[in-house]
């Protein structure tokens, strides 16, 4: 755990190092979100890019559960709650400006409005958890005893993703793409792709054999008095807080953060949103494209599920930028919380 | 002897039957489950309450363990 945690801290600064933009090393929620621009699902034209992180992470993990035998081709349990859920958990992020992991390593940048959403991130994990006490239950997966092929569909889609960044396919040169590729804003801020996809391979591999989340290193400490994940956690944040000292992009304060907004409420109720979710999907967003690519096709779906939520929040307006959230964020993540507390409600099994 | 079904079941949902079920004096207990991290969390839950756990079959797929008195 220890060793884990200091590599993805590592790494995450590198990547900001070699062009990532500010506390955006490694970023779940961000990096869906600009391969769901690139592709043309949303029309921000700031935040567009196929993130070779996310891909790399995807194969790291696939490659961990193979070496693992942790590989199992399941899926069945409500498939379109999980889609709806990662959905909601993506607005939640946006709103915020980042999914749990890219709060620490806003912590660790000396974003103090970070530390503003990490408490409502723990308020959302204790609300998934009280739940979860009451019985809540989205119902069992069935493996797939007739093929195993939909398994390693989710890494076929993967693999595809990464044919279209190398070839960089242009679909519609008149229209500009897609492929869309940003060329200011944060989208058009990246490491070189072999760097990319190789820090995403290791933090996938370690992330799939740690089992690696935020929610559910704080839902197990709640629960059983389990620290590990959290121990993880801890070292990430402390490399990455050491390393961005020493590269000089540590800056105490509110104001002037990299890609973040000073509105301390929906910080607070964008990560409040992402807890609550992340704790009925079983897992942050990181978790979810973890499970994914070891055959699990309900975290594939809950991908999928994020990808829609991106386009949504863009399109619609959801999403927060530097200067601000919008009056429809703010709106969405009200009946957001409403609404995944309905579902919370709802899914409790009755001894 | 008491049987808890959790096989499909996503983390922690496992965990927390296992609690509950042990919480109801339900000893020894079977628990029929899916997938390593499952089997992992619920071992490890388990003897880290003192309870004494073996693994009665493995397959594949699933894995049946039996939790008694420590």
């Amino acid at each position: 755990m220890v060793f884990t945690g200091i590599v993805i801290g590592a790494l995450s600064v590198a990547l900001v190092y070699f062009g990532n933009p500010g506390n955006m090393g490694m970023c779940i929620a961000c990096f869906l979100r600009d391969i769901t621009g690139s592709l043309g699902f949303h029309r921000a034209n700031t935040v567009q890019y196929l993130r070779p992180e996310l891909l790399g992470l995807s194969l790291g993990a696939f490659v961990a559960a193979l070496a693992g035998k942790d590989f199992r081709s399941r899926g069945g349990s409500a498939s379109f709650v999980r889609f709806l859920l990662g959905a909601l958990m993506m607005v939640g992020a946006l709103v915020f400006l980042g999914c749990p992991l890219r709060d620490i390593l806003r912590m660790s940048g000396g974003d103090l409005n970070a530390v503003v959403g990490f408490a409502g991130f723990i308020g959302g994990v204790l609300f998934g958890v009280f739940f979860l006490k009451q019985g809540f239950n989205l119902g069992p997966a069935r493996s797939d005893n007739i093929s195993p092929l939909g398994g390693y569909l989710f890494i076929f889609g993967v693999l595809a993703l990464l044919a279209l960044l190398f070839f960089r396919i242009d679909f519609n040169p008149a229209g500009g793409g897609p492929l869309f590729f940003s060329k200011e804003g944060p989208g058009s801020m990246h490491a070189a792709v072999g760097i990319a996809l190789a820090a995403g391979l290791v933090v996938g591999f370690l992330a799939q054999k740690t089992r690696m989340c935020l929610s559910g290193g704080f839902r197990d400490y709640f629960l059983i008095r389990e620290n590990g994940l959290l121990i993880a956690y801890g070292f990430i944040f402390l490399t990455a807080m050491a390393l961005n000292m020493y590269f000089g992009f540590f800056h105490l304060g509110f104001e002037g953060q990299p890609i973040a907004h000073t509105k301390h409420l929906f910080n607070f109720l964008g990560l409040f949103l992402v807890g609550q979710t992340a704790v009925l999907l079983g897992g942050c967003p990181l978790r979810q494209i973890v499970l994914g690519s070891e055959g699990d096709m309900d975290a594939a779906v809950a991908v999928l599920g994020m990808i829609f939520g991106a386009g949504v929040a863009h399109n619609f307006m959801l999403a927060s930028s530097p200067k601000g959230t919008t009056l429809f964020g703010e709106v969405a993540v009200v009946l957001g919380i409403l609404v995944v507390s309905l579902i919370a409600w709802a899914y409790r099994e009755v001894d | 002897m008491d049987q808890l079904d959790v096989r499909g079941l996503s983390c922690p949902i496992p965990v927390i039957k296992t609690q509950k079920a042990l919480e109801k004096g339900k000893l020894p207990l079977t628990v029929l489950g899916s997938g390593n991290t499952a089997r992992q969390n619920v071992t490890r839950f388990a003897s880290a309450r003192g309870y004494a756990v073996e693994v009665s079959s493995e397959t594949a797929d699933e894995w049946t363990l039996v939790i008694k008195q420590g």
